[in-house]
């Protein structure tokens, strides 16, 4: 199909790209890779009569280690973030995750910001986002702020973004020497989730330190898997003990039941797939 | 000017059409303009089934670059009714079929009206502009459902959701025993239901079609596989004269049987052509296509088969619905008619009925899709001769070699009558095993069943035929189908000695112009480069019936192969004159004539440039070497083989991933063994595909939830095993050339293949069946004691661009 009309404007600062949008109104929209935006144009489920293209602005592009974290810029496409030999030293989790979105294509226009502001439940980084404990930097008419990944995800495709903001870019504190597998499961190699598990792990002398799980596609936003984390913390990194903590992974979870599993379904993956993470993540 | 001294036929040549096809720099039709095209849009019924009862295009026809806007009340007297044209009964019932709906809609995707308009963008926009009242109807979902007393109609007027009942009893007709009887009699009796579940061809290229009504004749591109047949029944359909329509199909990009098919978008864009006296194109979006294009497969199969405790099989019963759709289109009822035939496959049944009601729903119509009928006949014989070796606890391979015909017992009359004329199915299954490691592998399953490894081995069988070559025109007629099954060819002398082949069998990626001229260039003797195919426009190729069926080969070759002999024969004549001898003194060989016993000679292209003179020639001789053909085949062909197929099935997540798949096909004699290898290839990927991951779902109001390829899911070569292929080489006996067809073959045995192997992965756990797709979910349900068709695929879409479906947008 063909997308409705609509202007277009591709400003080259951020400040211009928020006045843009704050112009056009209710029905502008950012564009970034178009991976998203662009079906949903062409099947007319929208119909914004302003496209912002922020993918001219260099500012946005790139990845910075500020120190104690990384800010990664909104428009740095998939394949950069797996190719970025810092987030692979410091945010394992992230280059793991994005090895499994889509195909070379997508992933060569496609960008991390635009991933996550998009808030596909069933998108595979936003589990990540959310288990680093990341920041979400945002910029509108009245500045920049910043808002904590759990609080950012509010609900199906829908985010705390206010219409005049943009997603600057995402700051991931450094998970240096973590260990971390991200868990896919899908039916054909080139599609979204049916559940994932996202897993970082700290050992320290075969004792599990500090773990992280997030999991994907288990809710309308994706969720933490808390019980996990702390039964995790203290145990010895075997498989035994992994197990008995991954059963916990569905706990509180209500997942949706659509055409690849129901809820029982989507519950038991959880802990089947959460115990599988861990492990490769642990390199029991 | 040399002969080639190696033969062309058996060699792997790259085809020669490839680099204007892979690249796509070539005539796809929508990349043909006109000056002052204009384009066509259509707008949809999106729901099921309802009375329209109003239309309002007024605002529509107001919108910018508007040319004009048509609704079904608009053309109703020039868009006739789309054609069918197999009535495989004579009390068939058949509604009308309006290409945009008059006053009612029976599925959701039927056209109600065209907008037609300067830009296509601006057809599109003005799409939102026309006002629908609908008056919604129920609808009619469910096949065994449609068929109880209390269903509502898809068609009021015809009284009956049942479009004709068709049987076959090998009793009835003399060519077998009465099944009741065996059943009455059996010692082991298998009774099973299967569930063909529906599938869209999803061709690569969608589907296109340009009609330019400015010359004295109409011509019409479009992206078919039956330029042919359109043209007739274009003509027919609308009333346009035969002769004053032209049909082009350029290059086409895929059809598998889905472009076999006269659509109403083709006939809409010729009334409209006609009747705005301008040039109109229409192109469909990948939505559209899945959604509005025919669907294959759809039909429950009740099946009873009858054995001996020894094994051996006494009798077959196989009770089908098969879904329609909402019309019947051009080839709908006879398609599991196509499967009659075959589920008595390869074995010897002494006793055997076959009776398939067709049934209207509400959905998309069902037509060809590879294999047509053939691959739901395999799935069935091939799943039950698992389960009877199942229950009889046998092994499956010896269970089948015990009931099949064996390689001297050809050529064998089977239970349906089709004389099989040759096969060696013991070799390619000795061949099969051999590759695959059946032993090792059987081995590796007990050993790991007993450990009780997480990850179940699993090993599943195929061995399966099939008719092809569409078909000697008498059986047709028997089948009441509307035409003939000949092909045509004709074969041009150019003078430079260059020679032009002529096929009415329109390829759309097969690869007919590399074998056709493999085979020209070692009848005639004339190099490879110098063969010149011409296909696919009615006025150069103005005779043929097309593509589809695996008949190309085994009677289109057959025809192009009959063109050249009498270009041979007339040449021979004026060679002799040209060397001053008698006829029978020459023997022609490697493109020449030569006097036997001497070295005196002539090439068959100097003899065309000498006709081309005609300064001397023989007395009452036409200068003329060209020559036609129309070949009739004397019986179906019936290609073979074996496919074994290990999985891997996860009884911790239900995931199955083949592990390892082995084929041994026997397609007669090869002319180019790359082509075949592309043909079993792309044949087993979509049979796969059907075991494992496709599926048309319609909620519960009859709309399409897996109408985007997000959620209609089609296997890419990450999530496809390595091919282990081989041959063994039968040649038919029932055409020249030897060959038996390739087209449709992995698509047809791969199937059963690997669903048999899934649930011998996990017999243990008491399952005997899951439906297909074997999907995650329900092969961990059925491990778990769930039912085999649980979870289906639910109503809702999956994530993804699904979920922006349901959630009406980004946000
Ligand atoms: C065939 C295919 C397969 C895919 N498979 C997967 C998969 O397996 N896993 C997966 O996770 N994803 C998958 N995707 C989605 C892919 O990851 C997209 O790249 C991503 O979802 C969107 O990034 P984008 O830059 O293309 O965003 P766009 O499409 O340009 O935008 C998406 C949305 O986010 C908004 N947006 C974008 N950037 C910003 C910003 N900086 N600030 C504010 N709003 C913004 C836009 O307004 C729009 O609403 C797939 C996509 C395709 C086409």
């Amino acid at each position: 199909m063909i997308p409705a009309a609509f202007d277009y404007t591709a400003p080259s600062t951020v400040d211009e790209a928020v006045r843009a949008l704050a112009d056009a109104g209710e029905e502008a929209k950012v564009i970034a890779g178009g991976q998203s935006l662009i079906p949903v144009l062409r099947m007319r489920l929208a119909a914004p009569t302003t496209l912002v293209d922020i993918g001219r602005i260099p500012e946005l592009r790139g990845i910075r280690d500020e120190g104690d974290a990384l800010l990664i810029g909104a428009t740095t496409t998939h394949y950069e973030v797996q190719r970025d030999p810092s987030v692979r030293e410091h945010a394992l989790l992230l280059k793991a995750a994005t090895d499994t979105v889509a195909d070379p294509q997508v992933r060569h226009r496609g960008t991390f910001g635009g991933a996550v502001a998009h808030a596909d439940p069933a998108g595979d980084l936003l589990a990540p986002v959310l288990a680093l404990d990341a920041e979400l930097v945002l910029h509108g008419l009245e500045g920049p702020r910043t808002v904590a990944a759990a609080d950012f995800f509010v609900d199906y495709f829908t985010t705390a973004l206010r219409q005049d903001e943009i997603l600057v870019g995402v700051r991931v504190p450094k998970h240096t020497g973590w260990g971390a597998h991200y868990e896919k499961f899908s039916r054909v190699a080139q599609a979204w989730s049916i559940v994932a598990v996202a897993a970082a792990v700290r050992v320290e002398g075969g004792v599990i330190a500090e773990a992280r799980v997030g999991l994907t596609n288990m809710s309308s936003v994706p969720v933490r898997a808390r019980a996990v984390e702390s039964a995790l913390v203290g145990q010895p990194a075997t498989a035994e003990a992994i197990r008995a903590a991954a059963a916990h992974a569905a706990e509180g979870t209500s997942p949706t039941a659509d055409g690849n599993a129901d809820t029982a379904y989507r519950q038991h993956l959880a802990r089947v797939l959460t115990s599988r993470a861990i492990t490769a993540a642990t390199g029991v | 000017m040399t002969a080639t001294a190696e033969p062309e036929v058996g060699k792997a040549r790259l085809r020669k059409e490839d680099a204007r096809l892979v690249t796509g720099r070539t005539r796809w039709t929508d990349n043909l303009t006109v000056p002052g095209l204009l384009h066509l849009a259509f707008l949809r019924s999106p729901v099921a089934h309802a009375r329209i009862t109003s239309i309002d295009v007024e605002a529509a026809r107001r919108k910018p670059g508007v040319v004009a806007v048509f609704t079904g009340a608009d053309i109703a007297d020039a868009q006739g009714s789309l054609p069918c044209a197999w009535p495989v009964t004579a009390d068939q019932k058949a509604p009308q079929a309006p290409s945009l709906a008059v006053d009612q809609v029976n599925f959701a995707g039927e056209a109600v009206a065209v907008v037609v308009a300067r830009g296509k963008a601006q057809a599109h926009d003005a799409l939102e502009a026309i006002d629908v009242d609908y008056d919604e109807l129920p609808v009619v979902l469910d096949l065994t459902a449609a068929v109880a007393d209390d269903s509502p109609l898809v068609h009021p007027d015809l009284g009956t959701n049942s479009s004709a009942h068709w049987v076959f009893d090998s009793a009835e007709a003399g060519t077998g025993g009465d099944v009741e009887q065996a059943i009455a009699e059996a010692e082991v009796l298998v009774e099973r239901t299967y569930r063909q579940q529906r599938l869209i061809p999803a061709f690569m290229e969608p589907r296109s079609v340009l009609v330019d009504p400015t010359g004295e004749q109409t011509t019409v591109w479009s992206a078919t596989q039956i330029p042919h047949i359109l043209r007739l029944m274009l003509a027919l359909t609308t009333g346009t004269p035969e002769h004053k329509l032209r049909v082009i199909a350029p290059d086409v990009g895929g059809g598998f049987g889905g472009k076999l098919q006269v659509t109403p978008e083709e006939v809409v864009a010729l009334v409209v052509a006609t009747r705005l006296g301008k040039p109109v194109k229409w192109t469909e979006s990948r939505s559209e296509s899945l959604l509005s294009a025919h669907h294959g497969r759809d039909q429950v199969q009740k099946l009873t088969l009858a054995a001996r405790r020894d094994g051996t099989v006494t009798g077959l019963k196989v009770e089908l619905l098969a879904d329609m759709g909402a019309y019947l289109r051009l080839v709908s009822p006879g398609v599991p008619i196509l499967g009659a035939f075959m589920f008595n496959a390869i074995y010897k049944f002494p006793a055997y009925r076959f009776a398939c009601t067709n049934v209207f729903t509400t959905k998309t119509p069902t037509d060809a899709y590879r294999g047509a009928g053939r691959p739901e006949a395999t799935y069935a014989i091939e799943r039950l001769m698992d389960e009877l070796a199942a229950e009889l606890g046998r092994d499956p391979i010896e269970l089948r070699e015990q009931n099949w015909i064996k390689h001297d017992e050809f050529p064998f009359t089977t239970v349906c009558g089709l004389e099989y004329d040759t096969g060696n199915y013991e070799a390619a299954t000795a061949r099969a095993k051999e590759m695959f490691g059946y032993d090792e592998l059987r081995a590796e399953q007990r050993e790991r069943r007993e450990r009780g490894d997480s990850v179940q081995l699993g090993i599943g069988t195929s061995t399966f035929t099939e008719m092809c070559g569409l078909a000697p025109s008498r059986v047709l007629g028997s089948l009441s189908y509307g035409a003939g099954g000949w092909e045509h060819a004709a074969i041009r002398m150019l003078p430079s000695g260059k020679v032009e082949v002529v096929t009415g069998s329109s390829a759309h990626g097969q690869g007919h112009e590399t074998a056709w001229s493999q085979i020209v260039a070692d009848q005639l003797g004339v190099p490879f480069e110098d063969v010149e195919v011409l296909h696919g426009d009615t006025q150069s190729s103005p005779r043929g019936l097309d593509t589809y069926g695996s008949r190309s080969l085994t009677v289109g070759a057959m025809a192009v192969l009959k063109a050249g002999e009498k270009v041979i024969r007339k040449a021979r004549r004026i060679a002799a004159h040209m060397m001053e001898c008698a006829e029978d003194d020459l023997e022609f060989a490697a493109g020449k004539f030569t006097v036997k016993g001497t070295e005196r000679a002539t090439a068959l292209t100097d003899v065309a440039l000498a006709v081309f003179a005609a300064h001397d020639l023989p007395d009452g001789v036409e200068p003329s070497l060209d020559s036609e053909a129309t070949f009739d085949p004397e019986n179906f062909s019936f290609p073979h083989g074996t496919h074994l197929c290990a999985v891997d099935v996860d009884t911790e997540t239900g995931f199955v991933k083949i592990r390892k798949y082995v084929c041994v096909d026997d397609v007669g004699v090869v002319v180019n063994p790359i082509i075949v290898e592309g043909q079993v290839h792309g044949g087993l990927a979509q049979g796969l595909a059907q075991a494992l991951y496709e599926e048309a779902v319609h909620d519960e109001s009859g709309t399409l939830t897996t109408g985007t390829l997000a959620d209609y899911l089609i296997p890419s070569a990450v999530d496809l095993p390595h091919f282990d292929t081989d041959r063994t080489e039968t040649p038919a006996t029932s055409n020249q050339l030897g060959v038996k067809g390739v087209g449709e073959a992995g698509t047809i045995a791969s199937t059963p293949a690997v669903v048999n192997a899934v649930v011998d992965a996990v017999r243990h756990f008491g399952v005997n069946d899951i439906q297909m797709p074997c999907t995650p979910m329900r092969v961990w349900t059925a491990i778990n004691g769930g039912p085999t068709d649980a979870g289906g695929l639910g109503s809702e879409a999956g994530g993804g661009l699904g979920s922006i479906d349901t959630s009406g947008g980004a946000a």
